[in-house]
């Protein structure tokens, strides 16, 4: 791809490439906010919005002014801020552990994150101390921390990592089986199911001011360390040897996706795929510089989960199909896609 | 640029690897590392470029100790061409090259049109100038190594460290690099293993059992004795007569004439 050529036409290149992703996003956003098992006109959806963001003082029903703004407007944020979040999350361990399967749901953060939630929610752990979010960061820590430990003590390839990442995975869903048998009601558990398959039915504007944060600071951190994430494109010898502190930039990244991951698991469940396939699209779309893929990733993360939410309400009339299943039966044949492009070299 | 080595050593699994290796390579040299496999000299070079972990020694820039310079600086200095190094990500020959860059960016100092100059010239020193836009993916083996090369150069480092740079080159190729290499003004530490080329170099390290087991010019470290007992060959000299220059004939030791 040709390069603007002074400094100036390539900071007019980057702001209206980031106008362009921007402008993507609310249109995805106000689209997840329009389509719902309620059909609202426009103009009802315009005037919920214009009244709540500037007291336009317009006309609305105050049932589908409670639709859009209480219901659906967080719902679909939060939806791309975990999109966004856990295809980063996607990116950085597929880049720091060289491996094109690397994601959060293999690499067992995503299995730890739910232990940890489940073991504060229905266990009562940490007595009320550390709250949700705060058992599933503990969670996903604490799986990510065996599993690498795992990774490292059987040789420390990426294919260690994978295979560690599935042992790890299987442990922490039969603790959080276990769990779920041993102190849950038959209420709690099903309730329970039903999160663990992603669901964002629950979501509200707390989640919102949780997920939002998250998600642009994971962004910011792992677009600071875009090059250093290309540097790791040889392995962390050559990183090292290009300057990289590769220990420095390992902590902070890894902290970052297990936050970031952590957060979404803990806000709307355990949603596969998203990290696996994301990645590799916008790697499809934009080549492997990270400079372009963490925006690129982040942006189509953020739509698809829109999309996938949107599909998972109206899908069955009267019926939400937990998002899992959405974005697994959209991922599963967009990954063999990818896996017959040859794109996935392991 | 001055590099030292004081008393290096780097064990696996509670073997030692390279043991008590101390030596200086003066600035400018060129410093070639022989030795047969497995005799450490790829774990000399990764000690030299301070990546190994868990390492005994200290290796010093003018007199700096690596350990007390952070990662950046040091490979604004160093330069190291790992054999092997590969990558499952579809990059680009210039992807590839334009990372020699990163020592000398920052978030905040993105890559600019003189950055795009000096890869630009890096590629074209070896030879690969027209192949910019062609995926790693498709290269050859000679190919990818040429690009690790013109990496290396495009960190304008002031020392080299090849870890077997002419493998996977054709006969060409070998040449041009080992000409580029000893033109370049800078320190150069280089692993070879043809022994022809190595007597091209300003001085020989011979590393046995992960010890030095000579250090000088190449004519004397390559005694007919020595190369009998760590190579294992007998060897004799000839001289082509357009120019005076020797170079060795090996044969096994077995068939001694």
């Amino acid at each position: 791809m040709k390069r603007p050529a002074t400094p100036v036409a390539l900071a007019a290149h980057v702001a209206l490439r980031a106008m362009a992703g921007v402008a993507v996003l609310a249109l995805a956003v106000l689209t997840g906010v329009i389509l719902g098992e309620t059909p609202l006109p426009w103009s009802t959806v315009w005037a919920a919005l214009a009244n709540n963001l500037w007291n336009a003082g317009l006309p609305v029903d105050p049932i589908d002014q409670g639709i859009i703004w209480a219901y659906r407007v967080p719902r679909t944020l939060v939806a791309a801020g975990c999109g966004a979040g856990l295809a980063l999350a996607g990116v950085v361990l597929q880049a720091l552990v060289r491996n094109a399967l690397s994601d959060p749901y293999l690499l067992g953060v995503s299995a730890g994150a739910s232990t940890g939630a489940v073991a504060v929610t229905i266990m009562g752990v940490g007595a009320g101390a550390i709250g949700i979010s705060g058992g599933a960061f503990l969670g996903a820590a604490l799986a990510f921390g065996l599993v690498a430990a795992l990774a490292r003590a059987a040789g420390g390839g990426p294919a260690q990592m994978v295979l560690a990442g599935i042992a790890g995975s299987q442990l922490f869903n039969a603790l959080t089986s276990f769990f779920i048998a041993k102190s849950a009601n038959a209420e709690q558990a099903r309730g329970i199911m039903f999160w663990l398959l992603g669901n964002l039915s629950g979501v509200r504007w707390p989640d919102v001011t949780l997920a939002l944060p998250v998600a642009v600071a994971g962004f910011l951190a792992c677009l600071w360390h875009a090059r250093a994430l290309d540097a790791f494109s040889f392995g962390s010898d050559a990183a090292s040897s290009l300057g990289i502190a590769v220990r420095r930039v390992q902590i902070v990244l890894i902290g970052a996706v297990t936050l970031m991951t952590a957060t979404m698991v803990s806000l709307v469940g355990s949603i596969g795929f998203v990290g696996l396939v994301i990645p590799h699209a916008a790697r499809f779309l934009v080549g492997p510089r990270h400079g372009r893929l963490i925006p690129a990733a982040a942006l189509t993360g953020a739509v698809f989960l829109i999309a996938a939410d949107v599909v998972s309400r109206m899908l069955i009339p009267g019926q939400v199909v937990p998002i899992g299943v959405v974005t697994a039966l959209v991922g599963a044949p967009g990954f063999a896609l990818i896996l017959i492009r040859g794109r996935v070299r392991g | 640029m001055k590099i030292a080595a004081h008393d290096l050593g780097w064990a696996a699994r509670g073997r030692p690897i390279v043991e008590g290796i101390t030596l200086e390579v003066a600035s400018g040299e060129t410093l070639g590392l022989i030795g047969p496999n497995g005799s450490g000299k790829s774990t000399l070079l990764k000690l030299f470029a301070g990546i190994a972990a868990r390492a005994r020694g200290t290796v010093s820039l003018d007199g700096t100790a690596l350990s007390r310079m952070n990662r950046r600086d040091i490979a604004r200095r160093i330069a190291f061409v790992e054999q092997q190094a590969q990558t499952a990500e579809a990059l680009s020959v210039r992807d590839a090259v334009e990372l020699g860059r990163t020592p000398w960016l920052s978030p905040l100092a993105p890559f600019g049109a003189q950055d795009a100059a000096i890869c630009a010239e890096a590629l074209a020193r070896v030879g690969m100038a027209d192949m910019a836009t062609r995926s790693w993916t498709t290269l050859s083996g000679g190919e990818r190594q040429r690009v690790h090369i013109a990496r290396a150069l495009a960190q304008r480092p002031q020392v080299m460290l090849l870890d077997e740079p002419t493998n996977h080159l054709d006969i060409h190729h070998q040449l041009s690099l080992l000409r580029l290499v000893s033109d370049l003004p800078v320190t150069v530490v280089i692993a070879l293993h043809d022994l022809n080329q190595a007597l091209g170099c300003d001085r020989l390290a011979v590393l046995e059992g992960g010890r030095l087991a000579a250090l000088g010019p190449p004519r004397e470290v390559l005694s007919a004795d020595r190369l009998a007992r760590i190579f294992r060959v007998g060897a004799r000299t000839l001289t082509d007569p357009t120019d005076g220059v020797t170079q060795f004939r090996f044969h096994c030791l077995e068939d001694q004439p």
